[in-house]
């Protein structure tokens, strides 16, 4: 097992070293950040001065040459538009998103657990029917469409929720969040349901076929035969293994919710990370574009790992092949 | 986009009969919702449009600017030249700044020192600093002087937020905490939560009209539907910007108004003018490489006159644009009452392309940036079947803005600009009427800082001259009839073809009240409460 994981770092470090160079390289053929942030009315003089503060004037592998190095000892570069780290502006941004991505998987999972085990344990109930049929519903929806109903139904009509933005936040446990503050729960609940219908309607369809796939098995019906109770089939047998590729799918899942949150970002206003990917490709914010592109790419390799680690512990089989 | 805002406004419709306007929560306190967020709370950190007009509410200029950019007193009480190069400045008595200390006339020249040197500044604020010579006479007399007669300084100055002394050495980072935010505004600066909001606090010590507002809450809401919900559900109190689409369901709402006006910011198309053998972009109708047609000015002409700016504004703008045939709106600085956008004429345009041997028209490819200015791809595409009923077959070609800029400036050999034909948006910042004339108009002569938006060629040595002229004479007036013969003469060349002045468009709750301008930017100082 720690063999594997030193296996899977190694790969990893080589996986990121490409990821940046290509990065790099293509975001340099686009367009010249100059002429997006100078304002127009400058003199020519104040042009060449960005070119050459912000390195600009340089050719590009030595502009990778610099970045690499700064790389290496921790330092992404200075965002063109705000002037401070890449890296400090993606990490004070990083809790905002953070705690929508969570509370997305947690209702994601929360309802769409019993509801797919339901569904699969009583395939042609009404109420399976309903709830498959919702959860179609979920998956064709747009996240944008989604978000301004729930604002439009909930704030504007209802007047029970606040339209946009994150409310207070408090710290606990040394964690500043809006979770911990009831105005901040408040502020959440809206983003949050509308980032997670559609993964609530996915895991509502994996542990469905799930349940139905293993119910039929063998070992189900020596369970059933050996008197065990329903709830318990249910929760040492059935769900272990229906597990497993919900989690698989889940942790890639939540990768693309802390990734690419944007659209439910810009239609509630939510200060996260999303925000600040969309103003850097408009504005062409070079560095903040690759540090976060290079971001992505260690969560997602993190996220695999994780995964295969969690797979070694929920399946046997697995933990044994990785040891032979 | 344009489904989606169809999807919402139908339900905007239905919100609209089912619910009532909420009004304002508490009287003293005001939220806003703004479409984008400063860079920073430097005020000389980014010269950019958002960052200036959130400074001018913490901060003070020696000379402020009212909705119109008419220069009215700030720091400054009173300003005139004393001699060809040199002007002088008598300072306002009794100011404090927020954090208490006096201001006088060191604090102008710190500021100066600070601002034309903020380290990785992405445009810095030097351009209006360098090569003057600044002179204190005594603690509230200053002088200016440049090398050359500058008739500008005062606008110059008007760029240029006061800081107090103290805060020579500050970094940008104890400006966004707000340590070394201490301006004389009408607004102490709160708090900064970067994305999520700008919490505001009034200056009952100002000098000028003390605002109506205990607290102002500035919140960035970059997608429109968001801002107008927001406001109909009683979040926000005054939001910028209201999406076209939704704008006749928030007219006709009660507890709610709208505040419109016909703002600087001028869309228009450049026509490649330059003497060459062949221009890209432009062929004749069986595919040949021709030179560009546009250096005949009945073809530039003619161009003017197919493009059809009211239905433009009907049909693409959902009314949001007025016809412009130039630089200024009316009741602006630099408009001349002479100058009207040409009216669609297409039997007038076909007889001007006939006399300058297009009878048969040509093929044209147009660029511009998509989703820089409001609906420009629609507008663009627009403009493309207006020129093809005259025969000018015309395809249109939008790019990211970031892509756009570069090609549009340098794409083309030896760093030239690369378009034949382009649309693009302009918005005078500064306040001084030959702002436009010298970016656009004047003969490109990098050296000396004239033309650098001129992509077209143009060129008019009498234009040049009333140009350079009316920009070296410390009297005022001659340099303004100089600058409006010159626009004059530049828009009867075309050398570039208007197309319509957008309209900016705010909403408030009816208690709200807002004195608006030619400026599409909000200025928070300038929302009163009616109560």
């Amino acid at each position: 097992m720690f063999l594997f994981i030193i296996r899977r770092m190694v790969q990893s470090l080589f996986v990121l070293f490409i990821m940046s160079l290509i990065v790099f390289t293509l975001i340099n053929l686009v367009g010249d950040p100059v002429d997006m942030l100078v304002n127009p009315e400058s003199l020519p003089e104040e042009i060449e001065r960005v070119r050459k503060d912000f390195g600009l004037d340089q050719p590009v592998h030595i502009q990778y040459g610099k970045f690499l190095a700064g790389a290496l000892s921790g330092d992404l570069g200075n965002s063109f538009i705000f002037g401070r780290p890449a890296l400090t502006l993606m990490i004070e941004r990083l809790p905002a998103t953070l705690e929508l991505a969570t509370s997305a998987l947690i209702i994601a999972l929360t309802f769409g657990l019993p509801l797919g085990i339901y569904a699969g344990l009583y395939p042609n109930s009404i109420r399976t029917r309903i709830i498959m049929g919702s959860s179609i519903l979920g998956i064709s929806i747009p996240t944008f469409w989604l978000g301004l109903m729930l604002i439009i139904v909930f704030s504007v009509l209802l007047g029970w929720l606040p339209v946009s933005g994150r409310g207070d936040t408090a710290i606990f446990l040394g964690i500043e969040s809006s979770i911990f503050s009831l105005d901040g729960l408040r502020h959440l609940i809206l983003p949050a349901t509308s980032l997670a219908f559609f993964k609530l309607a996915m895991v509502i369809r994996l542990a469905r076929s799930g349940t139905v796939e293993i119910m039929s098995l063998d070992f189900i019906k020596f369970a059933r035969a050996r008197g065990l109770n329903s709830i318990r089939i249910i929760c040492a047998h059935l769900l272990p293994n229906i597990l497993i590729p919900i989690i698989t799918v889940l942790a890639i899942e939540f990768g693309t919710l802390i990734a690419f949150a944007t659209v439910t970002e810009t239609i509630f206003a939510w200060p996260g990370l999303g925000k600040l990917l969309i103003d850097a490709i408009i504005n062409l914010d070079r560095p903040v574009i690759v540090a976060y592109l290079l971001f992505v790419v260690t969560l997602f390799l993190i996220l695999n790992l994780i995964v295969d680690i969690l797979y070694a512990t929920l399946d046997p089989r697995v933990r044994y092949k990785a040891e032979i | 986009m344009k489904l989606k805002s169809k999807l919402t406004s139908l339900f905007f419709v239905t919100l609209a009969i089912f619910s009532i306007g909420k009004g304002i929560l508490h009287a003293d306190e005001l939220t806003v919702a703004l479409a984008a967020e400063p860079t920073s709370m430097d005020p000389h950190y980014q010269n950019l449009t958002i960052n200036n007009s959130m400074a001018t509410q913490v901060y003070d200029a020696l000379v402020l600017q009212d909705v119109n950019q008419n220069l009215i007193p700030g720091l400054a009480v009173s300003w005139k030249p004393v001699d060809e190069n040199t002007w002088e400045f008598k300072l306002r008595k009794g100011v404090a700044f927020h954090n208490g200390a006096k201001f006088s006339a060191e604090d102008v020249i710190a500021t100066m020192e600070r601002a034309a040197n903020v380290p990785n500044s992405p445009s810095s604020f030097a351009t209006f600093i360098k090569g003057k010579t600044f002179e204190v006479i005594d603690d509230f007399t200053l002088q200016v002087s440049t090398e050359k007669t500058n008739p500008f300084i005062p606008n110059d100055m008007s760029r240029i937020s006061i800081i107090d002394s103290a805060f020579v050495n500050a970094t940008t980072e104890d400006f966004n905490t707000g340590i070394a935010a201490q301006g004389t505004g009408p607004f102490v600066l709160g708090k900064w939560l970067p994305g999520d909001q700008i919490k505001l606090v009034r200056n009952n010590d100002y000098w000028g009209p003390v605002v109506d507002w205990n607290n102002v809450n500035v919140r960035p809401i970059s997608d429109g539907t968001t801002r107008i919900a927001a406001l109909i559900a009683g979040d926000v109190d005054f939001i910028e910007r209201v999406p076209s689409s939704d704008l006749p369901l928030v007219e006709k709402r009660s507890g709610l108004r709208v505040f419109k006006s016909v703002s600087n910011r001028m869309l228009y198309l450049t026509l490649h003018m330059t003497e060459e053998p062949t221009r890209p972009y432009v062929t004749d109708n069986d595919g040949n490489a021709i030179a560009s047609p546009f250096m005949d000015v009945r073809v530039r002409k003619a161009v003017s006159l197919l493009i059809n700016r009211e239905a433009i504004s009907e049909k693409v703008m959902d009314g949001l644009s007025f016809p412009a045939g130039q630089f200024s709106p009316k009741g602006y600085i630099g408009y001349n009452s002479d100058l009207k956008a040409d009216p669609y004429d297409l039997e007038k345009a076909k007889e001007l392309l006939a006399e300058a041997g297009f009878a048969d028209g040509f093929k044209l490819t147009m660029h511009g940036p998509a989703g820089r200015y409001t609906n420009d791809t629609r507008i663009l595409e627009a403009i493309a079947q207006m020129l093809s009923r005259a025969g000018i077959e015309t395809s249109v070609e939008t790019m990211p803005a970031s892509v756009f800029f570069k090609r549009f400036a340098r794409g083309g050999i030896d760093e030239t600009p690369e378009f034949t034909v382009a649309m693009s948006g302009y918005a005078n910042g500064s306040g001084e009427p030959s702002h436009p004339l010298r970016i656009f108009i004047h003969t490109k002569q990098k050296e000396r800082g004239y033309g650098p938006g001129n992509r077209n060629g143009y060129s008019n040595a009498e234009v040049d001259k009333l140009i350079e002229d009316g920009r070296a004479s410390m009297d005022i007036k001659a340099g303004e009839d100089a600058f409006l013969l010159a626009t004059e003469i530049a828009m009867k060349e075309y050398a570039l073809v208007p197309i319509h002045h957008e309209i900016a468009t705010w909403a408030a709750q009816d208690e709200i009240a807002y004195e608006h301008g030619a400026l599409d930017s909000t200025f928070i100082h300038n929302i009163r409460n009616k109560k």
